[in-house]
């Protein structure tokens, strides 16, 4: 039985490729279909609008790598397309045979850039070129080994858009190689062998010295320098015991450490730049910069104490030079934290912090106003100025009232500090000492800072649900269902997020009788006719004396799950609503949810009966006192005028008997 | 002048029946605990409401006070009509002799030719009415509680027991209970903070209280003035003398006197704070 199912299939697929290959054949075009248009040197074509010259060189194609290659092998949208075809191809996708070097390309810088559609971004063909392209070994090649550096130069050339543009933290790049001991070894000598820019980056895979799957990280480059300096640690044994050299390339100076990237030189690692040679001149306290005379002391002690405690000093000190007496002489910038710190250097330069910087601000932190110099710590040590319980203060000597940031603030939050420290996550995370609690910059982040306007801010109001949810992730998801989140509410209104009801900087307990409270008020911000009627009835009113046993806006309507009535999941839909009265009526029924929750008597046609019965009322009330109060004022001069009356009938009758009284008196007095 | 004629021990009118004295002195203090827990609800925006509020010790236990006070009300009520129901076996032998006799409660021609007189003499057309032993505006506040325990009882029931209400009533009623009983307690507070205060106590001839209706005595003197009609009656029926008693000590009359005034004094505080509300706070 299964074999003949395996005979039956055969013969099935066998027919079918008999039948496609044959339709193939048909419409296949030959390269000289192609070059019958494009092998006209006036032939143009346009790409995005632009017109261009589409044509093919026939002989430099068939001397080509790729000349035994049919057109629409690369061009595979033309395949069975009818000729003349569009213009307009899609672009080659060299990936179809080339995939292990696409897939590097595209997680190496120069992908990455492609990615964000960065117009600088360079593609195969920038550095392969397109129809003739030529083998490494070739000298005409852009790429043998000879023509690297010019090929890398076209961009990373000092002056070129990329070096002026993007972040590159070498300068000098192609002078500086070209006069190393590499470059002229290669241009000069003419030695092949000598290391071009792609031994050291790699070709495809070319990455920041950051990231530590690149060829240039602090691990990897001792693996690098050995594919040509084997056994290099026999020769440093002045220097290091060879023994760690490869096992723990991180705890030993790397090679870079000494023989700087493009600089490489003999004479260099003869005078050695190590930090010693920096504290011949900087362990001394009375040390003095002569331009401005601020100290120039270093406590190598902070250092070896601190983050950094294997960074050498001119790998910050980058621009240092051996060559010279005072190597530092040819310092001109300021250390640039960003050559090693380079993403969060990119998140820097976007936030607020950064801009300022950029304007040259007197204002504006840098990396140093915050994490201190020589000593920098990492948050995670309480000693460190940026450790949790310090970053309220840290962020204070600018942001406390009167300070520098607060007085160009013009937003409407005020004393930040004394607020936070009183909320909830103040002091959670002063009196309470939770350092997992928020903090400044768990909302605001730390390097992103922005205002609330911007939309790229963590506080924007579009973000601020997860920026919250970070930590209250269940709030986050319930809210998002709600219908106050943006995700299902539907209105040009604009909808509240977490701060427009807990605030910012005030944020309190929610099971705080003042928060309960207070969260009426919030809600009738924007609802407000429905939490003025509220207060018209019971439980508004109680709960505006002060109490909050009776039912608030979010016993019955919920607080983060919020949802229209109309939803059947609504604690006030016509499936739960007496079940919601019961949580504090336990006797309940559909009738008593009949009950009118923000009733006015206001509204005659929302509310008839309420109207009529209140005006009814109020009829009987003023008609019952103008009756009451007319027969009252009518009354009241007769009444004064009687007393008078009566007083002086009883002063007439009483005047002859007031002697005999007195008598009387005295008599019973004895 | 009065002063002197009680002390010396001249025997005076009995007014108002022991029972009858119990059952007033009780609806005060029922009344204003009433009046206080209730118009701190109905004023709650006002900050007198909130402070009142927190004095008696918090809605719930304002709540207590307010629904044990109108029990005690509704057992007055009770009392009265049990009352009724006595004197018509002992006093009066039929509902006839007591509805329609010289002393009923009810309006009569007599009343209608008495309030005609006196807005005659409001408007010095004729001379003051012989009033007899109930005035219409008496009748008028006898009424009136009947009307304001039914009214304001009946809602307040509702309002109580909610739940009980509405397995018949639909929950809307709830809230035109809610109007009813407000509104109608605010009228019978004003109104008896007012107009009775006046009618009763603060007419020139009584200022500043009349105390009849806790010592239940008045001097002849002025019995004869203020119910002519009753004084002659009895005078020619020769039924003065069986009416009259002795008077109370002087501390009775001063204790009396102290809870009169903290009666009247807590019932202008409750008009100041219910018209300070309604006039610059009413929303």
């Amino acid at each position: 039985m299964i074999s003949f199912l395996k005979i039956y299939c055969t013969i099935i697929f066998r027919i079918i490729f008999f039948l496609t290959a044959t339709a193939a054949s048909l419409v296949a075009q030959e390269n000289s279909d192609c070059l019958g248009c494009h092998g006209d040197r006036s032939a143009t074509g346009t790409r995005k609008g632009k017109t261009i010259s589409v044509f093919v060189d026939e002989k430099k194609f068939s001397d080509a790598i790729h000349g035994t290659l049919t057109c629409i092998s690369c061009h595979a949208d033309l395949e069975s397309k009818e000729f003349p075809h569009e213009d307009d191809l899609k672009p080659v996708n060299c990936g179809t045979c080339h995939s292990s070097e696409q897939e590097l390309h595209t997680k190496s810088l120069h992908g990455q850039a492609i990615a964000r559609g960065d117009a600088l971004a360079p593609d195969c063909i920038d550095c392969h070129s397109n129809h003739d392209i030529l083998p490494a070994k070739n000298p005409r090649s852009p790429i043998s080994p000879l023509k690297i550096p010019f090929l890398c130069g076209k961009c990373h050339l000092e002056g070129s858009p990329v070096q002026k543009q993007r972040t590159i933290h070498q300068d000098h790049i192609l002078e500086n190689f070209s006069e190393s001991i590499h470059g002229q070894g290669l241009l000069k000598k003419g030695l092949i062998v000598a290391p071009n820019c792609a031994t050291c980056h790699t070709s495809h895979s070319i990455l920041r010295h950051t990231d530590p799957y690149s060829s240039i990280a602090r691990k990897n480059i001792a693996k690098t320098c050995t594919q040509c300096h084997a056994e290099i640690e026999m020769v440093h044994r002045k220097v290091i015991k060879g023994e760690l050299w490869e096992k723990e390339a991180n705890v030993l100076p790397a090679c870079i450490d000494c023989h700087q990237p493009h600089k490489v030189r003999k004479v260099f690692y003869d005078q050695g730049m190590a930090d010693k040679d920096c504290m011949r001149c900087h362990d001394k306290s009375e040390i003095k910069s002569s331009k401005d005379s601020r100290s120039l002391y270093v406590n190598y002690n902070e250092v070896k104490l601190s983050r950094h405690l294997n960074v050498s000093c001119s790998q910050c000190h980058s621009e240092v030079n051996a060559s010279h007496i005072r190597p530092c002489e040819t310092i001109t910038k300021k250390v640039d934290c960003a050559s090693c710190h380079a993403e969060i250097g990119t998140q820097y330069l976007k936030s607020t912090h950064g801009q300022l910087m950029a304007k040259n601000d007197a204002n504006a932190p840098i990396c140093k106003e915050c994490h201190g110099t020589h000593g920098v710590l990492g948050k995670s040590d309480p000693k460190s100025s940026t450790f949790a319980t310090n970053v309220p203060v840290l962020c204070a000597r600018c942001h406390r009232e009167g300070r520098k940031a607060a007085t160009r603030y013009t937003g409407d939050e005020h004393q930040i500090i004394e607020h936070y420290n009183e909320s909830i996550h103040g002091k959670g995370l002063m009196k309470s000492g939770l350092t997992v609690t928020a903090m400044c910059t768990n909302c605001h982040t730390a390097h992103s800072v922005l205002p609330h306007a911007d939309t790229a801010s963590s506080i924007n109001p579009k973000n601020i649900p997860a920026t919250c949810g970070k930590c209250h992730h269940g709030m986050q998801e319930q809210f998002e269902q709600s219908i106050h989140s943006k995700l299902v509410g539907k209105t040009d209104k604009s909808l509240p997020v977490c701060a427009d009801c807990h605030s910012a900087h005030t944020i309190r307990r929610a099971d705080e009788t003042g928060f309960k409270l207070d969260i009426m008020q919030k809600c009738g911000r924007c609802h407000e006719d429905i939490a003025k009627t509220y207060f018209d009835t019971y439980h508004g009113k109680v709960s505006q004396l002060g109490y909050t046993k009776t039912a608030k806006c979010y016993d019955c309507h919920g607080s983060h799950d919020i949802l229209a009535i109309s939803d059947p999941k609504s604690r006030l839909s016509h499936d739960n609503v007496v079940g919601t009265c019961q949580k504090c009526h336990a006797g309940a029924s559909r009738r008593f949810a009949g009950y009118l929750t923000h009733a006015t008597h206001h509204d005659p046609k929302k509310y008839p009966f309420l109207f009529w019965t209140f005006w009814g009322m109020t009829s009987l009330l003023i008609g019952t006192f103008i009756l009451g109060g007319i027969h009252t004022l009518l009354w009241l001069p007769r009444a004064l005028k009687m007393q008078r009356e009566i007083k002086k009938a009883h002063l007439k009758k009483e005047e002859p008997q007031e002697k005999q009284e007195k008598d009387k008196d005295g008599n019973s007095n004895n | 002048m009065e002063i002197a004629t009680t002390s010396t021990g001249e025997k005076e009118f009995l007014r108002f029946s022991r029972l009858n004295r119990i059952l007033h002195i009780l609806m005060i203090v029922s009344f204003i605990s009433l009046a206080l827990t209730g118009m701190t609800l109905k004023f709650s925006y006002t900050g007198w409401a909130v402070f009142l509020s927190h004095i008696l010790g918090g809605f719930e236990s304002a709540g207590i006070i307010h629904r044990f006070a109108a029990v005690v009300m509704f057992g007055i009520f009770f009392t009265h009509v049990y009352d009724l129901f006595r004197r018509k076996r002992t006093e009066f032998g039929s509902w006839k002799n007591l509805f329609l006799g010289p002393n009923t409660m009810l309006f009569t021609k007599n009343d209608l030719h008495d309030f005609t007189g006196s807005l005659k003499w409001f408007l010095n057309l004729g001379p003051r009415p012989q009033y007899g032993r109930w005035t219409y505006w008496e009748k008028f506040d006898y009424f009136a509680v009947f009307w304001g325990v039914f009214v304001i009882g009946s809602t307040g029931l509702m309002l109580w027991f909610p739940e009980i209400f509405t397995l018949i009533l639909p929950g809307e009623l709830i809230n035109v209970a809610t109007i009813i009983h407000s509104d109608e307690a605010l009228l019978a507070v004003g109104f008896i903070f007012t107009v009775h205060f006046f009618n009763t106590h603060l007419r020139p001839e009584k200022f500043p209280m009349d105390i009849v209706i806790f010592t239940g005595r008045m001097t002849l003197e002025e019995f004869k003035q203020d119910k002519p009609r009753e004084y002659n009656e009895l005078l020619e029926k020769g039924k003065l003398e069986e009416n009259l008693v002795e008077p109370y000590q002087p501390i009775v009359i001063r204790s009396v006197k102290i809870f009169g005034w903290i009666a009247l004094s807590l019932g202008f505080s409750i008009i100041v704070w219910i018209v300070y509300a309604m006039i610059f706070a009413y929303r």
